[in-house]
């Protein structure tokens, strides 16, 4: 299928992402087909065929060659891009911190899959929360308009000179990659004018030769370490900057780290990262409707994690509940680790409780979310609400008599 | 910046180890581990107990010892000499091994 740069198209959310990949215009995509992902790289190669992307495809034998090809791109001052899943994403971590430690600001999208095993292709967000603390920027996208702004958005970011840091965008495995919506497609003249060509001083170069990617021994380890983590930070008012910037040029804002819908008097906060975004929404139009006072806060960013952001959104509530479609297992939701630890550090002190559902392409109704919402106000209530429940299990699990 | 030809010998055939110095603040750190010459950090020949040595009246200047050297310490100097840079040499002996008219011998390296 021909995608055109019309203004208007009914796409998949994979195809929503090679529409923006195309814009961008990277100068080289390698990468491996993995399910859920696989027709973003498909419709790529397409583009690269038919002459509407000038790019080079690179066929690679696996994803730990997709990425480590990606970072050398990028290394010779190039702009990279690439697509993964899952078990490829587990694939390529050990080239995600070499790319992170590097500063090479590939940008990734990594469709949502679960992990095996149980073998599934069905999504869920384990992968991704696996990594994050690989070094990248980690964002995750509600729907296929976003998706194909956040690729336009991820490489300025990435490639910002305080930043220099590779950037994940996230879309929900089926959900969000196979389902289709119409999308709103930027004019090329228009990206070109808000993404200018990729510079960095941290190339191969013949005027000025150096080493890259070089070992380091105790003596100087640390401060790289230190500045990795300082460029992590300093991209918080960047993401700010550029989804600003992106508005007043595109006319969509997505509230840059994170986007609050009816937080403003709410008692009973729901925290959601990616599709399920959606349906909270309506759940929370719903239950307003019915009265209650419910709010949900979309997280877009979870690193760098924008701890203060959160805190200001939560503010006054009585009760947070925090949506993990993973577990640590022995342990808890890895979205709510992070919202409990910036929670920890505020002076807020409200009822905080994590909801594991939704794993391995589980849906997640509106009732089950109506079914958290009312657990919330139930432990506001003080009816004694365990901490970390999974939802919608299909079985008992209480002990046997 | 420094110009590439400051950074090289004087002949200009071979890479001058550059200083990392100290950094007093974090900005003044190269973006990323990108230095020139930075991985040769010190001077590292003390695992060798045999050198090469080359006998100029011999060599035919094939460069092949250049070519196999894997520490890449064989270069070229002035027209068509060889030599070795033994502040780097690990005395892995494949340069005499390959020689096709044996012009490098392999001797006890007598240093303290």
């Amino acid at each position: 299928m021909k995608l055109d740069n019309s203004k208007k198209l009914f796409v998949s959310g994979d195809e929503a992402v090679a529409l923006g990949v195309r814009l961008a215009r990277p100068h080289v995509i390698s990468a491996y087909p993995i399910t859920p992902q696989t027709i973003v790289v498909e419709r790529l190669s397409e583009m690269t065929e038919d002459k509407s992307l000038d790019a080079d495809f690179m066929h690679v034998e696996s994803e730990h060659s997709a990425l480590s090809a990606a970072m050398g791109v990028s290394a010779v001052g190039a702009r990279a891009f690439t697509a993964t899943s899952s078990q490829g994403l587990l694939y390529m971590a050990e080239v995600l911190s070499y790319c992170s430690g590097g500063r090479y600001p590939v940008v990734m999208m990594n469709a949502n899959r679960a992990l095996a095993l149980p073998w599934s292709i069905f999504g869920d967000q384990s992968d991704s929360l696996l990594l994050l603390g690989s070094g990248w920027i980690q964002c995750y996208v509600e729907d296929a308009q976003e998706a194909l702004d956040m690729m336009i958005q991820a490489y300025k970011i990435a490639e910002h000179p305080r930043v220099l840091t590779p950037f994940m965008v996230n879309l929900d495995g089926f959900i969000l990659t196979h389902t289709y919506e119409l999308v709103d497609v930027p004019l090329q003249s228009e990206v070109d004018e808000f993404l200018p060509p990729f510079t960095t001083p941290n190339k191969m170069s013949l005027e000025n030769p150096m080493n890259l990617g070089f070992s380091s021994t105790p003596a100087d380890n640390l401060e790289f370490k230190y500045q990795q983590h300082k460029a992590m930070l300093d991209s918080l008012p960047v993401i700010e900057e550029v989804d600003a910037e992106f508005g007043d040029k595109f006319g969509r804002y997505y509230g840059g780290v994170l986007e609050s819908y009816q937080t403003d008097d709410a008692e009973l906060v729901m925290i959601t990262v990616g599709t399920i975004t959606g349906t909270t929404r309506v759940v929370v139009d719903k239950l307003r409707d019915a009265g209650k006072k419910v709010g949900l806060i979309k997280l877009r960013y979870l690193r760098p994690m924008p701890e203060e952001a959160l805190v200001e959104a939560i503010a006054d509530a009585k009760a947070v509940g925090v949506i993990d479609k993973d577990i640590s297992f022995g342990h808890e939701g890895t979205i709510f680790t992070n919202v409990n630890s910036a929670l920890s550090k505020s002076n807020l002190n409200p009822k905080k409780h994590n909801f594991i559902c939704g794993m391995g392409g589980r849906n997640i109704s509106k009732n089950d979310i109506i079914e958290m919402y009312q657990l919330l106000e139930d432990s506001v209530n003080g009816k004694d609400i365990p901490a970390v429940k999974f939802i919608n299990l299909n079985t008992c699990i209480s002990e046997k008599e | 910046m420094k110009k590439t030809k400051d950074m090289l010998s004087q002949d200009g055939n071979r890479p001058v180890q550059q200083e990392f110095p100290k950094r007093n603040h974090i900005s003044e750190y190269p973006t990323g581990p990108g230095f020139t010459a930075g991985h040769l950090a010190e001077i590292n020949a003390g695992w060798r107990v045999f050198k090469p040595v080359i006998d100029l009246e011999k060599c035919i200047a094939c460069y092949k010892c250049y070519m196999v050297c894997p520490d890449g310490v064989i270069f070229k100097q002035g027209e068509k000499e060889v030599a070795v840079d033994y502040d780097y040499c690990k005395g892995c002996g494949v340069c005499a091994h390959e020689c096709p008219v044996k012009a490098i011998t392999m001797i006890k390296d007598e240093r303290d």
